[in-house]
Order: C-alpha cells, then structure tokens, then sequence
C-alpha cells in the first residue's frame, strides 16, 4: 500500500564501520507478542493479596479546600485506608523542572483534575465508590483561563504564589527592528492536543521487608520517576526500586508523575501490593497535554524573497502546573524561525500558569506550535511576493555553516533545501479518470457518503521543520549501559542492560542491533529495564537511538577490549590486529584464531559505561549561546487533500515525507516513526483538541477525542536520506519527533490552497472552512 | 449485580416483567460503555443473546405493504449484507455505524432503545414511515417510528416491555442516507440525513439526526416535494428537477431542525450542513430514478 524508500546502506563520512546488526531490520522481540495480544503491559499486573487504589479529583479548576472528611469513606466495608495531603511521608512536591505540583492537593487545588485524596480498597469498584464519600468542601474561585492575559495582565490573580510566569525568553538576533519592503504578520493558535497513548497510566506497588518499596509501572524515565518519588516517601532512592513492566505508547505524557507517589503511599501504609490502573476518562485528567499557544508573527523580506527579519511573540498554556513549560518556551524561541536562515530576530517567549489542564512533554515539544505559524507565513509571503512556495524555502534554507538564531554554528548536515526537493519531486497520486465515478471512501467524508465529488477541491501544500534532538541548555544529558559477555549452552551470549524505556519506538532492538554488530556475536538478550543499572534518561527527545544507543555502543567497546585482551594473551597476537566477527576472534594477519566462546571459556566479562553527549550550555538574556542545543533534524513533508469546501469536510490524499536520519539504524523502525508521527500531525491538522471551557476539559473520552483511523490517514511516500551527524554514534540523528512537526503545516497548506481560506487555527474544523 | 440469561423470547419477558428496572444487553456496545463510564450501575443485567428469534428477519405483508421484519438482535453487518436491496438507506445508515467490530455487535433494538439523538439507525427508519413492535408478558403492540422517541434517551417503551422487531417498508424507489462526522470513519454523527422516495404512494420520507432532541422527520419538506413532484407530473415523467425546488427542499429540511451547540459542532454548522445533504441526497435519489424509470421504460419497450 504505501510506498517507502528504505534507505539504502551506503557508506557515511564516518570512521566507524557499519556491519552486521546495525542498519538491518531485524524482527522486534516484542513485536510478535504485541501484534497477537499476547503481551503484557502495566495494567496487566497482578499479585497476590492486592487491594486497588483509586483518586479523588478536584472538580473545580480553582478552589480553596475548607475541610475533608474521610470518615465515611474509611467506614466503607472493603475499604483499607484513605489518604491525604497530610499523608504524604516526604516532600509534597513533585516536578520535572520546577517542583511545584503537590502529591495530594493541600489547601487549594489549581486545575479540574488535581489528585485531593486516595483510597484503597479490596475491589476496583468499592474503591471507586469510596470516593464518592469523602467530603469535600470546596469554597470554589474564578479560574485565570487566558495565557496571553495572564503575561500582560498585573492583575490577574497568582495561581502560584510567585507569579504566572514560568519562563520568559527573549532571543534576539542582528537587529530588532529591521526593516524590509515586503511584510506579512498573522496571529496563529494551536489547540491542546492530547499523545492519546492507548495504554492508561498504571502500576503495582509491592512494600518490602526492608522498608522499601518495590514499583512495577510504565513510565519514560525509571530514574526521574525513582527520584521524585523517594522525595515524596521520604525513602533512600536505593529502597525505591522502579521495573519497566509492558508501556502502552507515551509520546510525552508519560515523563510527569501521575500514580507513582500515590501508589507507593497506599502500599506502605496498608503493607499489602496496591495497583492503581486508570481509566480513560482519569488518563485525560492524569497526564500533561500539548501547550495551547497563541503566536504573533511578522515577516520581512526583500522583493526577491530573501528572508531579512521575523519577529514572533509566542504565548504558550502551561496550566497549572510547571511540568515541562520552561522547555517548551527554550524550544519554541530558540527554533521559533524554522529552519530557515534569518539575519534579524527578535523572538518572545511566554510560559504561563493558568487553572488549565497542565501542560508538558508532547512528540515534537515545543516545536510544533511555532512550526504552524512560521510556515503558514512562508505560504503567506509565497503568496505576496508570487513565488512559489517549494521555492521560498529552499531560498531561505539554513544549511551546514548557518547561524542559527541563538548564535549557533550548525556544524553537520543540515539539508533542508534537499529535502524539501526531494519531497517536491515524490510521484504524486494519480489524478482519478473523469468518466469514473470515485469510490466514496475515497472523498471526503468517506463511507458517511456526504459527497459524490460536489464541491470537492484538491489542494496541495509544503511544510518543513527543524527540531533540536536531546536535551538542552546546559542540561547533563547521557545514559548508561551495561553489558555483559558469556558463555551458555556452549555459545556467546550477550546481555545488555539499561533502564531506556521502550515505549514502543522500538529501542530495545536498536540495543540489540548494536551489540551485535560491536560484537560479533548473534545471541543478545535484553535484561528487564530497571533502576538496578544506571539512568538512561527518558524516552523522548527523539534521543535515546542517539544516548542509549551511544552507551550500549561504549560498553561493548569495553567488553570487546577485554575480550580482545584475552585472546592477545593466549595467541599471542597484539589487539590491535584483532576483530571480532561471526562469534569468531579474527586476526589481520592469520584469519580466524578461535571462536568467542572459546577465549572466553567460563568468564562473565561484563562493562558499563555511561555516554554523555557534547556539552550544551544554557541560553542568556538575549538568548545567545555558543552551542544551546546538541543536534538538530529535519523534515520535510507534502501533503495532498481533498476539500469538500461545501461541508468543510477533509480528506488527507496523500501525505508524503523526506527526512534526513543521519544513519538509519533500523531503516524499518525510521519508516515506522516516520509514518506514525505523521499521522500524530495529521490529528492536529485537522481534529485532536482537547477542547477546554472554564478551565474543564469537555470531551475527555475517545468519542470525542478524535485521533485519525486507517481510513483518515492516506498511504505515504518516506524518502530517508542519511547524512551522518559526525559527532553522534554512528553518525544518527533523532528520527521521532520531526514528523510530527512539518505534517501539521503541510497539511494545512493544502487545505489553505483547496479553499483559499486564511486557516489560522489547528486543528482545522468544518467551521473554518466553510466560515 | 444479577445477571439473568433466558433462553428464549417467553422467559426474556417474563424476566423483564419480574425485574422491570433490569437493563436488557444486546451487542451491548451502548451499555457496556455507560458502566464503564459509570453513568448506569443497574442491579439486574438481562442478557439477550441466547434468544434466537430476534436474531431472525423475514418478509412480511402489513396493510397491503411488502415489509421486512427485523428482530431486534440483528446486527448491522447483517443488515448491510442481506438487507441492502430491500433497505438500501437503512443498509447505507448501518455502514456508516461505527467500526466492523461494532457493526457485527451492535443491533437495531440497541439502537432504538438507546433513543440517542444520534442513533444512525433512527433517520432511514423514519424516512421509511417504520414501526416498533414491543412486547411484554402483557402482550403486543406495534407504534409508529415518530411516536417511539420522546426525549433524549427516552422511548415510549413500558418498563416491562422489549422491542421485539422494526417493520420497515420494502423500499420502492432510491433511499440516501448522509452521515456528517469530523473524521471519515467511527464517528458519532454530527449530523444525519435520509431520504426515501416512494413512487408506489408518491410519497417522500425524511429523517434528521442529532439535529434535535428526538430524530425526527422534515415533515414540511416531505409535503413540499411530494406535492412539487406530482404537480409537475415528475413521478411518471421524469425530468430534471429545477434548481428551485432543491433549493427549498434543503431550507425547509433545514427548518426542520432544533439543533444545538456542542463539543461536536456548533447549531450554526449544522443547519448549514443539513440543508447541503438535503440537496445532495434529492439530487442523487432523483437521478438514480430518472435512470431508473429510463431503464424499465427501455425494458418495458424491448
Ligand atoms: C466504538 C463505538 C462506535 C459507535 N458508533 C456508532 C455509530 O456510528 N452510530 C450509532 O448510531 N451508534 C454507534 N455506537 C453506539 C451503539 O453501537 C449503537 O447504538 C448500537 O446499535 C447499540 O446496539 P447494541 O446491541 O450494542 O445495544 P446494547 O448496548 O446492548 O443496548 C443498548 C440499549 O438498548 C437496550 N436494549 C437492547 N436491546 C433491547 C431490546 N430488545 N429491548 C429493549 N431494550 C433493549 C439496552 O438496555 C440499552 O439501554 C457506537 C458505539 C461504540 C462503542
């Protein structure tokens, strides 16, 4: 069905060689099991003797608690306990970034949501009915709702005590206020979009004999969850032991702690294994979403199309809570102009606390929002100055050598003008006959038969992005791997382990891949993820390929010099002229002199290493910095869509994505990111939005919270290229979240080009179009 | 929570009549949802499934009219691959109903006691003028479709009473059915429209969903074309039908709507969008009977 360009396994300007596991496709070790529903994922879970646990939510998004009582819930037959705020052992605080978010709500609650009490009780449902008898008594206040207010408005009300604000980041560039002879400005909005991950938050705590706890979860960070969970239980991280148990997709919103406190709080205090697994409906009102933001946008350019200034002011909605919003803000200045070379900037950005729901880690973080104004502008000045659209870009593509905004040498590829050729020159889809009559599927609206081709347009639109990979601004971001070499039943087998989380982007493979190729080895097992081994950091970022990928590198590098040590040791060969392949210990000069498992004979060699990228350094008040962030990756997308512009009804045609990956190093998984973070940018084009009145989320269930079907999501064309990053393992770069940025733009560029509509909202809604 | 099983039709009332607050399951794709989000706890569950008769149809004759008897436990895939002939706008309505697992669970009779405003059987039954046929230990009886909804989520059902069976009209010209939903698949309608011509009667039948609080019927539309149809002799005669007379249609299809704001659309949209598929679906049904008509004239010569 869908048509896909594997890249090829052509020689990369790197001095490492690429062989074996590394750039092959092998089958997933979970991927069998997934696909038969065969595998167990965290809310599965079960132990013996187990009570449930439930939470109580804040009904209210701003309120002030007079009193709980939870009398009459612990009186319930088949109820355990009953917790609140003054049941939490340690610190009350969590976060991310800032700690600001309480475990248990104290004297106010902040958002329609805020977990206020816990129960655990013999059954899932006493549990839940228990929490219909604590009482409550709210005295409820106005909730602050508008972001943008909230930055330019003194007098809103503090949601917290030390202001709204966030983070507030200036990047300024050449001159502020240049001045060019072609203008375009628009103001754009981006609706909060939910990871929609399948599996609801969940895990199973189990109290230990030593005054520990152990946690069964699914989460994206076993370390980060480990330490602001000892903080809360007041516990020695080392009595807090975290294993990954089977992650039902995570996109982001799993970094931020939902059960994790509260269930460890509930299994301490009653000693018996407690589980708390959510519903959907709870998971909407459990984790971060996409920031909201509203984005003021200015375009200079010369008559020929050179870009000269952008000056944007971004406002994003961080809700309640911190969560992930300085970075957000760090992310949506510093890459605020695209991937485009601009001499001027002068860029602001706001992250605000208001009573929404939270905001925090989503696919393509911070990058997305900005990504739909700056390219809708780039159709807008296309527009203005008569040029093509495809043209403009490469134009003002920044390529290797570039300054980026916040002064910062691009030193690798960055090749975005081709690949905004590249996608150009994709094969677009045949252009139905007029005598046949369309199969109904195939139109807007699809089998609700709204439409038999009237009123049906066909618009075709581009978009491209730049986002930084890892973390940022100074952060010390590595991972670490251990990884061990032995002999069983007479073979070579070797065990990697680290605590990365697979959230299904397939990274445990990649682990395998690796190993195998430093190696030379075919059997490698992947020891369970848990916070027994090292941090890995967590799965987002597009970074653990990159991280992970470098320790687990590292480590069999160490493992392979000690083997290789051995083997110098008995043959009498100097290491140097040694490699290993085929589970075989080859010589330079005299071929094979022995198999793995022979040098080896009953040694266990095993090594960990940690893998720090380079360094990166935070931002100044100007937003300069010498190297703010450690890589950046590109996309590029075309999108083809049908347009009932009658019902304002839409249907994505085609949409088709050139992408550069550095070195793909599971060409199969960089398809499947590919596809899946476009289809993530197609619900934000056209109909994922928590939709948010008074501070409450008004469709908190997948009834209404739409995220695409197979028959929404069209068949693609994926060009990967691969232009090796010189400084990351084997040359990668982060595939993940690009795809997710430039699809939503492209998206509606073609639905900007079916109706000649302005379409400054995603997602874009019938109302739109035909308004 | 007591879950009854009965074997058959007989016991199945019986046991609605000795636990009148009992909520029957069928697919159960409506009632499960609603306990998982709580918003039901029943005491007593009564099981359908086992009862084979309403998992039957057959044709029937009622007051001289070819019909098709629907038990009340067919599901809609059956509905789309035995019934599409007979009851095409009632089969295009089923495919358009949630997913294939949904379509091979989900029934008519759960459908028509969910009474949702958006319940996609709802329109192509009005628009074929259906009935209900409910039973109770207490007897039989059988009420118009039009009469069968009385509010949001409520039917004119007793506690006792099940829907046994929907008599439909054998179809005897073009049925449309037109689903408005912001994703082209699993969608609850935002809107709905159907549309039945009926040549033998020279009548037209209408139905609109989730355009108020009960599906209902453009009754002022229906009158309008009938009578437009006939004056200008188009039943026998077919011609193309002015642009005019589409027009109108779709106002006063439009008219006939109550609809509201919320998450899925606003009042405004849908007004505006049923007065399209009102045109849409007349100019689709009126030009497959022209060619119809052309066709059996052509026969009728040969
Ligand atoms: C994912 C999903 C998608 C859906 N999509 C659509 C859609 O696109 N369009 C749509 O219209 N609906 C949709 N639905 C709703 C549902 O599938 C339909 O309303 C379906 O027809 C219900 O039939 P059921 O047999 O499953 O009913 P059940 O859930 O078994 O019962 C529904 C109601 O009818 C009562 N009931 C059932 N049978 C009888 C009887 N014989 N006598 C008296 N009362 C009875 C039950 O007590 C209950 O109140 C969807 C549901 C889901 C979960």
């Amino acid at each position: 069905m869908s048509n896909t360009h594997a890249p090829a396994h052509r020689p990369q300007d790197l001095d490492d060689a690429i062989a074996g596991g590394v750039g092959e496709s092998p089958l997933r070790p979970d991927g069998t099991l997934k696909v038969r529903g065969d595998f167990a994922y965290s809310s599965d879970l079960w132990a013996e003797n187990m009570l449930w646990g439930a939470t109580l939510r804040s009904p209210h998004p701003s309120a002030r608690i007079r009193s709980i009582d939870i009398g009459p819930a612990l009186r319930a037959p088949g109820v355990h306990t009953v917790l609140t705020a003054a049941d939490v052992p340690g610190r009350n605080l969590y976060g991310l970034k800032d700690i600001d978010q309480p475990v248990l709500a104290e004297d106010v609650v902040r958002y329609r949501g805020e977990a206020v009490a816990l129960v655990a009780a013999d059954h899932p449902e006493t549990a839940r009915r228990a929490l219909d008898l604590v009482e409550v008594d709210y005295e409820v206040l106005e909730p602050v709702v508008d972001a943008e207010l909230a930055a330019r408005d003194e007098s809103v009300p503090k949601v917290h005590p030390g202001g709204n604000t966030v983070r507030y980041q200036p990047i300024v560039k050449g001159d502020p206020d240049a001045t060019a002879d072609v203008v375009v400005s628009g103001t754009y909005t981006v609706g909060m979009q939910d990871q929609a991950f399948l599996g609801p938050e969940s895990g199973l705590a189990i109290p230990a004999e030593d005054g520990g706890v152990d946690l069964y979860l699914a989460t994206q960070d076993l370390h980060s969850d480990r330490k602001q969970t000892a903080a809360a239980l007041d516990l020695d991280p080392e009595l807090v032991r975290m294993t990954m148990s089977g992650v039902g997709g995570a996109f982001g919103g799993r970094e931020d702690l939902s059960m994790q406190v509260h269930v460890c709080m509930l299994a301490l205090r009653t000693g018996r294994p407690v589980k708390i697994v959510y519903d959907r409906e709870e998971s909407f009102f459990g984790h971060v979403h996409r920031h909201p933001a509203r984005m003021y946008y200015e375009h200079g350019a010369t008559e020929d199309g050179d870009l000269v200034y952008v000056r944007a002011q971004l406002y994003f909605d961080g809700g309640a809570y911190a969560s992930k919003t300085p970075v957000v803000v760090g992310n949506g200045t510093t890459l605020g102009v695209g991937p485009y070379d601009v001499a001027n900037v002068s860029i602001q950005g706001w992250g605000m606390y208001t009573n929404n729901p939270p905001c925090g880690a989503m696919r393509g973080l911070g990058a997305v929002q900005p990504a739909f104004a700056y390219e809708s502008q780039m159709d807008r000045l296309a527009a203005k100055l008569g040029m093509d659209p495809v043209e403009l870009r490469v134009r003002n593509a920044i390529s290797r050598g570039d300054t980026t905004p916040t002064g910062q040498v691009l030193d690798y590829p960055a090749p975005v003008a081709e690949l905004l050729r590249r996608v150009r020159d994709l094969p677009l889809p045949e252009a139905q006959h007029p005598d046949t009559t369309p199969d109904i599927r195939d139109l807007p609206g699809g089998a609700s038969n709204t439409t038999h081709g009237e009123g049906v347009v066909r618009g075709v639109g581009y978009g491209v992005c730049i986002k930084n990979i890892c973390y940022a601004e100074g952060a010390d971001d590595f991972s670490t791997a251990r990884v061990r070499l032995q002999v069983v039943a007479g073979e070579p087998l070797a065990m990697v382990h680290t605590a990365a989380a697979e959230v299904g982007q397939g990274v445990v493979t990649v682990q395998q891949q690796i190993t195998r190729s430093e190696l030379g080895v075919e059997r490698v097992n992947i020891h369970p993820n848990d916070t027994s081994v090292g941090p890995a950091g967590s799965s987002s970022a597009s970074r653990q390929t990159y991280v992970t990928g470098g320790a687990v590198q590292a480590a069999c590098r160490a493992v392979r010099e000690r083997l290789l040590a051995l083997t110098a040791e008995r043959y009498g060969e100097p290491p140097s002229e040694l490699s290993l392949a085929g589970g075989k210990v080859v010589s330079a000069s005299s071929g094979v002199l022995a198999d793995i498992a022979e040098v080896l004979g009953s040694e266990v060699v095993e090594e960990t290493r940690e893998y720090h990228h380079r360094e990166t350094f935070p931002l100044d008040e100007q937003g300069h910095s010498e190297r703010a962030q450690v890589q950046h990756a590109f996309s590029a997308h075309r999108a083809v869509v049908d347009v009932d512009t009658e019902l304002g009804l839409i249907k994505v045609v085609q949409l088709d994505c050139s992408q550069d990956v550095g070195k793909a190093v599971n060409p199969e998984s960089v398809v499947g990111q590919i596809q899946g973070g476009s289809a993530q940018g197609l619900g934000l084009a056209v109909m994922e939005e928590i939709q948010v009145g008074e501070g409450k989320i008004r469709n908190p269930s997948f009834t209404d919270y739409l995220i695409p079907t197979i028959l929404d999501m069209p068949p693609m064309n994926v060009d990967v290229i691969e232009r090796g990053d010189p400084n990351a393992p084997y040359g990668v770069r982060g595939v993940g979240e690009p795809p997710t940025i430039s699809s939503t733009p492209a998206i509606v560029a073609a639905i900007r080009a079916a109706t000649g509509k302005e379409l400054t909202h995603v997602p874009v809604g019938p109302e739109h179009v035909i308004g | 929570m007591d879950f009854l099983r009965p074997a058959c039709w007989s016991e199945a009332l019986e046991a609605k009549a000795n636990h009148p607050d009992a909520t029957p399951v069928a697919g159960g794709t409506d009632v499960m949802v609603e306990l998982n989000f709580d918003h039901r706890r029943p005491e007593t569950l009564l099981d359908l499934t086992r009862i084979e008769q309403l998992r039957e149809w057959s044709r029937t004759e009622r007051d001289g009219v070819a019909s098709v008897r629907i038990g009340a436990g067919v599901p809609y895939s059956r509905l789309i691959d035995e019934l599409g002939t007979s009851l095409p706008g009632l089969a295009m309505a089923s495919r358009t109903v949630g997913s294939p697992q949904i379509r091979n669970r989900g029934t008519l009779g759960g459908n028509l006691a969910s009474a949702s405003p958006a319940g996609d059987g709802h329109p192509p039954l009005l628009a074929s003028n259906a009935e209900i046929e409910l039973e109770s230990v207490r007897g039989s009886r059988t009420i118009p479709i039009g009469e069968f909804f009385t509010g949001v989520k409520r039917t004119a059902m007793a506690p006792d009473e099940l829907v046994a069976a929907v008599h439909v009209p054998v179809s005897t010209g073009p049925q449309q059915f037109s689903k408005i939903g912001t994703r082209n698949a699993m969608v609850i309608a935002v809107c709905t429209f159907a549309i039945a011509l009926w040549p033998d009667r020279r009548g037209v039948g209408t139905g609109l969903g989730s355009a108020a609080p009960t599906p209902r019927p453009a009754t002022e539309a229906e009158a309008f074309l009938a009578a437009a149809l006939t004056d200008a002799d188009q039943w026998d005669d077919p011609r193309p039908l002015p642009d005019s007379i589409t027009e109108r249609f779709g106002e006063l299809v439009a008219h006939a709507a109550a609809p509201i704001d919320d998450v899925r659309g606003t009042a405004g949209y849908r007004t505006h969008a049923l007065r399209v598929l009102a045109r849409r679906t007349l100019s689709w049904a009126w030009d497959e009977y022209r060619g119809d008509t052309e066709f059996s004239g052509r026969q009728r010569c040969a």
